[in-house]
């Protein structure tokens, strides 16, 4: 059985945030709420990387063990999903994820929480597959078409994976290794020097 | 000389022991092998930057990010991992453990003490302790209390033990109301406290008798009736919990109810927790009052219901208080007091 994972390549994502707009638009995620959003870590200075995230799909999820009305479920791909009739707002789940997945539309007044909404894989909700529902309350349900999440199929540098956590390592693990990482000092001790990373593309120094 | 229960738990215990020496004494050899081998490799490997790097992020470094709002400019935040395993842990089992003792150490009090009961039969003349004002506002603060304690546990522990028995769907509907009702009874209970510290708090000072009511147990043990004023240590202390854990409660709580003033993720989890622990113990507080004043003491009920107690109750639990009362209708007021309530005769 598939168990879905994200991956994003910190060398190779180069901040086009196309990823964030594609899952807005796909989904037409409520206002104020994006479910996925590209963070540049050191931002302007030698080294800095940039990294796009969303919900991670935790295989021993942070959100599911205190959500206080138990609305969300792993599905047979190890996709976390979340029932929205059930949501009660209290944002028990956004306090316990450590990556800021789960958000709020604002529902009424002074800050009072609507249902939340977060990445969902591309995998929709418990509605029936396809249905006008599951579109209104989850967005598209591209895994049930056949389809891997939107932000990653269109990432222009691949620097976004998403699939069967296998297969992704798999490709990663590669990548890895033929990208000769600045820190292979055998790779370092080539004539050529490094041949990938922030410091050959920018000539630090 | 020890029963065979006790035998049986020490040698199980010994057991025990037995078996953490033996894995200590295996582990310490895997680790002195591991020792080695790490030796082996320290000279060919370098330490890799990136493990490092990684480790601060997940200290909840903050970068920059395109998309507009509170803290999503931070990759991961840490806070979650603690506010998740002390909730659902220790506050959530202790909790419990604390509301379910307090019950059954009441209940076993009631059954060795039974009620206290009046020492002298009932005078028939009755004494105004409660007027109408303060009999609202205590019944208004408590009917609040409780549904916030019933709106909370039900957050707490629904998941637990609603949620088996009435299904999801009707859990959710539930707790969708109780979180509501909460929000909005926080703020008003919050209200009936401010009045109450402000009706009461002149009552509450503490005085030199406390002590010797305090030694005394109040009289809830044995046959002495320690002199008091119009209240006593125990409602006092009372009193100080429910005005002390009351801020606190309510302190968290208005930061938790409106979370758009930009509270970060810490400070929500840090209220969260401390509402809580604190909510816990006024309920577990709230439970000693509700005995003492019903079932555990003749007499005392009547009072914050119908405003008045019986004079041999009053002499009884309230000596000195009752001597003011008499001073003041006598007309040698003591000025340091407030005005007290008028007494009346009621023939029976
Ligand atoms: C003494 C009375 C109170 C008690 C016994 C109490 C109890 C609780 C409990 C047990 C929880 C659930 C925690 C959890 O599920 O982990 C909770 C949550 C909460 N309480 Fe209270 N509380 C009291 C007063 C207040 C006040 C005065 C306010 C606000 C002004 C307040 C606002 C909140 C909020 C906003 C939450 C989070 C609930 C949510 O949105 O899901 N509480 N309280
Ligand atoms: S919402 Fe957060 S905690 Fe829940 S599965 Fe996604 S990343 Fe994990
Ligand atoms: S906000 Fe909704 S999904 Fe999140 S913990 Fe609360 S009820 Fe569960």
């Amino acid at each position: 059985m598939a168990r879905m994972k994200f991956l994003c390549d910190e060398e190779r994502c180069i901040e086009c945030n196309a990823c964030v707009t594609a899952c807005k638009n796909e989904h037409e995620v409520p206002w104020g709420v994006n479910r996925r959003r590209v963070i540049t870590l050191d931002d302007g200075l030698p080294g800095e990387k940039t990294i796009s995230v969303a919900c991670m799909h935790c295989s021993d999820a942070p959100c599911q063990a205190v959500c206080p009305v138990d609305c969300f479920y792993t599905t047979e791909d190890g996709v976390v999903l979340h029932d929205k009739d059930l949501c009660i707002g209290c944002g028990y789940c956004f306090y316990a994820c450590p990556f800021g997945a789960p958000q709020y539309p604002q529902d009424g007044a002074f800050g009072a929480r609507g249902k939340m909404d977060k990445c969902t894989f591309c995998a929709g909700g418990p509605e029936q597959d396809h249905s006008e529902e599951e579109f209104k309350k989850y967005g598209r349900n591209r895994l049930a078409e056949g389809k891997l999440p939107l932000c990653a199929e269109m990432c222009s540098t691949k620097a976004l994976l998403a699939g069967d956590a296998d297969m992704v390592a798999d490709i990663f693990r590669e990548r890895v290794v033929r990208r000769a990482g600045n820190d292979n000092p055998d790779l370092q001790r080539q004539p050529q020097g490094k041949p990938w990373g922030w410091e050959t593309a920018y000539k630090e120094g | 000389m020890m029963t065979q229960v006790q035998k049986a738990s020490f040698w199980r215990i010994l057991s025990a022991f037995a078996l953490m020496l033996v894995l200590l004494a295996i582990s310490g050899t895997l680790r002195a092998h591991e020792g080695e081998r790490h030796e082996l490799h320290k000279a060919e490997s370098v330490v890799n930057p990136r493990s490092d790097y990684w480790r601060q992020v997940r200290e909840g470094v903050q970068g920059y990010t395109a998309v507009k709002g509170q803290e999503t400019n931070v990759l991961i935040q840490g806070g979650g991992q603690n506010w998740r395993r002390l909730r659902n842990g220790p506050i959530a089992s202790y909790g419990g453990v604390l509301l379910g003792v307090v019950v059954f150490a009441l209940g076993a009090f009631y059954l060795w003490r039974g009620q206290v009961k009046l020492s002298q039969p009932r005078s028939g003349e009755t004494l105004v302790r409660w007027t109408l004002a303060e009999r609202v506002l205590h019944w208004y603060t408590a009917l609040l209390f409780i549904f916030l304690a019933i709106t909370g546990l039900s957050l707490l522990y629904g998941r637990a033990l609603l949620i088996p028995l009435v299904g999801h769907k009707a859990f959710s509907v539930y707790a969708e109301i109780a979180k509501l009702l909460h929000n909005f009874i926080g703020p008003l209970f919050i209200v009936g406290l401010l009045l109450m510290f402000v009706a009461w708090v002149r009552d509450n000072l503490p005085s030199r008798i406390d002590i010797d009511w305090l030694r005394a147990f109040g009289g809830m043990v044995g046959d002495r009736h320690p002199s008091a004023g119009r209240m006593n240590a125990g409602e006092k202390m009372w009193f100080w919990l429910l005005a002390s854990g009351g801020l606190v409660v309510s302190v968290s709580g208005l930061l938790l109810d409106f979370p758009n003033f930009g509270q970060e993720r810490w400070l929500l989890q840090l209220s969260h927790l401390i509402h809580v622990v604190f909510a816990l113990v006024l309920m577990a507080g709230a439970l000693g009052h509700i005995y003492i004043g019903t079932i555990g003491t003749e007499g005392a009920l009547e009072g914050i219901v119908r405003g008045r107690v019986d004079k041999s109750w009053a002499i009884q639990h309230h000596d000195l208080w009752c001597e003011q009362l008499a001073a003041d209708e006598s007309g040698s007021s003591v000025p340091d007091r407030p005005p007290l309530p008028e007494t009346s005769h009621i023939a029976s």
